[in-house]
């Protein structure tokens, strides 16, 4: 083709992901298999902070016992824990509907946890008052974060898959959905550490 | 009649710009560009420190331009440095040895290199707002809560590690995800080039390790930030605990410097000795042995902390433990070489001298994993000379030997062998003037990271010894950079296959074009290219 002898490539290479029917496979579909790598990564990021909570643990216990909300808390858990099944639902069904009902137990999570630090903070309890409060808000907070993460991919699922075009690769909801349960899973056990561990 | 296109040989007006670029070639050079900037850098920091050192007393900078320079040499050298060079060559090499035509997410591929870049500009802006970070490279608390340093430069310390980080694991997925599902037909992961498995191996060991560097910088930055306690003893915190997450990230980290530098001089050997690699099973799985033992070995870098005399004893065990597999490997290089036809070529000396500096690192390693030795030189100059030997003597002299044999494939042109004896003869001996004499410093009780010393200490001499040396190292270096730049613009030509070489990537012109290859080739064995120009003696399997 030119003068450097470059002859062009008798095919172009293959799409980014390659779609199998609609339950690809983690083995053979590269992003899947990246989402999966980069969750196994976030675990060893999390069982950090996590064993930072628990060395610290017994010199935060009192403080904990006297200003958590077990009960209250679990309800919330309990939207968290829920948005895993909505999340399979809509995955199974490529269902737009599930997906909003995922974002909507997310987002009452979410409040739950603003409205916790909300009164802590009121009762000035915070990152900066005692050890307990540092590790608390590391913990809860980043796995906050990660929550909120996932409700920003999961409005993207949902934003894409609107619409005539569904312009969503099967493989997407496959890799948001084991994001988000990904995020579910840190949170059972962090709710058993921080929150379960008081009535110990 | 210009000049063969450089790194990628595109067609005229395909170019992209290195700003947009997603191809795995160019952002494997634009890797290696800022590892050679950075190398460029954190050497002229450690020549600074050496002037300091070269006397008794003497005053050429302060003792607080000295930590900086130190904290930031070492940060540069190990994150800025070394993981881009290994980076950048896997990024480029990796994807043409198992015959695919890029990585697996060509677009993530850009962003990491782009994160790695702005981490380390993040570290580098700290010296304009109002300091670097002064706390030595592991950065240990209490010293580095705001009480002790309550500047800016730790701050710049953490964003510019977690930034840089992120980069390198987003890095390590994607070649994760290459080697495991874009090889070619035929290449069995029991058949790729052991360049290939180490990367492997690195990414793995990325992957686990990192995160727990993010997680420590994170709880720093809440201790800073927002008063946290984490590692502050007077709220209760331990500071111990950032040394536990610290050299869980560290150690991992040192063999993630080290097994890509073994994966080069692993291609360089059998080539240049015209041999298959002796053992090869034994070369990659020796390397996933090293990867085990590498999260259970950080405690022997806090010997000295006092844990306790089991703890201590287990990991002394471990560390022991590890220079089993490593060893292997140093038989593996030797036994390919015995009975092969060698030819000593600049990159089979940087392969060769590799061999002979990293066995003096493992063996002072091995001395450091005995507790009492330690105890006697730990924080010394002792130790200063056991990590130059590895990371120096081992990694950099195997980024030479890469950088010799694959220069050809990147550019089309050969670098000069009259320059490179040069470049490695001056290396060779300026780096034993360097840092051998530490050794002795270190024993006699020099301890490292001190400003000055007193001349009634002794130490002068074998200063001014690794002074000059350092000196000449410097010189070898500009000489590398001098052979760099002739050779970029008038080198020989080298062709599709310069050493007669055995792997894909010299099945393809030089440089490739995008996508690599015109047809995805086939494979049938260990050494592709080797079988498809000698049918009569392909290998077995």
């Amino acid at each position: 083709m030119s003068e450097t002898g470059f002859i062009p490539a008798e095919r172009k290479p293959p799409a980014l992901s390659v779609s199998l029917g609609r339950s690809p496979k983690i083995g053979q579909d590269r992003t899947l298999l990246g989402v999966v790598i980069f969750i196994a990564s976030e675990s060893i990021f999390f069982l950090a902070i996590v064993l930072a909570y628990v060395a610290y643990r017994d010199s935060g216990l009192a403080t904990a016992r006297a200003n958590l909300d077990v009960g209250r808390t679990a309800i919330f858990s309990i939207a968290l824990f829920a948005s895993s099944g909505t999340m399979a639902l809509a995955t199974r069904a490529r269902s737009g509907a599930w997906l909003a009902a995922t974002m909507l137990l997310g987002a009452i999570f979410l409040l739950g946890q603003g409205s916790e630090y909300a009164r802590l903070l009121g009762e000035g309890i915070g990152p900066g008052s005692a050890l307990f409060g540092t590790t608390f808000f590391t913990l809860t907070g980043l796995h906050g974060i990660h929550v909120l993460a996932g409700l920003v991919a999961l409005a993207a699922l949902f934003t894409a898959n609107l619409g005539r075009a569904r312009a969503v690769r099967e493989v997407a909801w496959e890799a948001v959905g084991f994001y988000w349960h990904f995020v579910d899973a840190v949170w059972v056990v962090v709710f058993s550490v921080v929150y379960l561990g008081t009535l110990l | 009649m210009t000049a063969i296109p450089l790194w990628v040989r595109r067609p005229a007006g395909e170019r992209v710009g290195w700003l947009r670029t997603v191809d795995h070639k160019e952002i494997g050079v634009l890797y290696i560009g800022m590892g050679v900037a950075f190398f460029a850098i954190g050497g002229l920091e450690a020549l600074l420190l050496r002037a300091q050192l070269a006397t008794p007393e003497a005053t050429l900078v302060d003792p607080e331009t000295f930590n900086q320079a130190f904290t930031v040499h070492g940060v540069t050298m190990i994150l800025l440095a070394v993981v881009p060079l290994l980076v950048g060559f896997a990024n480029y090499m990796v994807p043409l040895m198992i015959g695919a035509r890029d990585v697996a997410f060509p677009r993530l591929n850009a962003l990491s290199f782009w994160l790695s870049l702005v981490g380390g500009i993040v570290l580098y802006f700290s010296f304009l707002a109002g300091g670097a970070p002064d706390t030595g490279w592991f950065s240990y608390a209490p010293l580095s809560e705001r009480a002790f340093a309550p500047g800016t430069g730790v701050d710049y310390y953490i964003l510019g590690l977690a930034v840089n980080g992120a980069g390198t694991i987003i890095g390590a997925i994607n070649l994760t995800v290459t080697i495991l599902l874009m090889r070619c037909p035929g290449m069995a992961i029991s058949r790729v080039p052991l360049f290939v498995w180490m990367t492997l191996v690195t990414s793995v060991l990325i992957l686990g390790a990192y995160p727990a560097l993010t997680a420590a910088l994170v709880m720093l930055f809440v201790d800073r930030q927002l008063g946290g306690h984490f590692f502050d003893p007077a709220g209760g915190g331990q500071a111990v605990l950032w040394q536990h997450l610290f050299w869980f990230f560290g150690h991992p980290e040192v063999y993630i410097m080290v097994l890509p530098a073994m994966g080069m001089i692993s291609e360089v050997i059998p080539v240049f000795s015209r041999k298959p690699i002796f053992g090869y099973g034994f070369v990659a799985g020796s390397s996933v042995a090293i990867a085990f033992l590498s999260f259970g070995v950080w405690a022997h870098h806090m010997f000295a902390v006092g844990l306790g005399d089991t703890e201590n004893a287990i990991f002394s065990a471990t560390s022991m433990l590890i220079a089993i597999p490593t060893g292997v490997k140093i038989f593996n290089w030797i036994a390919t070489m015995i009975g092969g036809r060698l030819r000593m070529t600049t990159a089979m000396l940087f392969a060769v001298g590799f061999i002979a500096m990293f066995v003096i690192g493992g063996l002072s390693g091995v001395a450091l994993a005995v507790v009492p030795i330690d105890l006697a030189v730990t924080d010394s100059y002792f130790v200063v000379a056991h990590l130059h030997y590895v990371l120096f003597g081992g990694t950099m002299l195997g980024i030479f030997a890469g950088a010799y044999y694959w220069f050809p494939k990147m550019t089309g042109r050969l670098l000069s062998e009259g320059l490179g004896r040069w470049h490695f003869w001056l290396t060779f001996a300026g780096f034993n003037l360097t840092f051998l004499p530490q050794h002795w410093l270190g024993a006699v009780g020099m301890p490292r990271r001190v400003f000055t010393y007193a001349a009634s200490t002794g130490w002068g001499p074998l200063n001014l010894i690794s002074t000059i040396g350092a000196t000449i190292l410097a010189v070898a270096m500009v000489v590398f950079f001098v052979n760099l730049a002739r050779s970029l613009r008038s080198g020989e030509i080298a062709g599709d296959d310069p050493w007669d070489a055995f792997t894909l990537e010299w099945s393809t012109t030089s440089p490739p074009p995008p996508e690599n290859f015109t047809r995805i080739p086939a494979v049938t064995g260990r050494r592709p290219l080797w079988d498809r120009k000698h049918p009569e003696s392909r290998d077995k399997k």
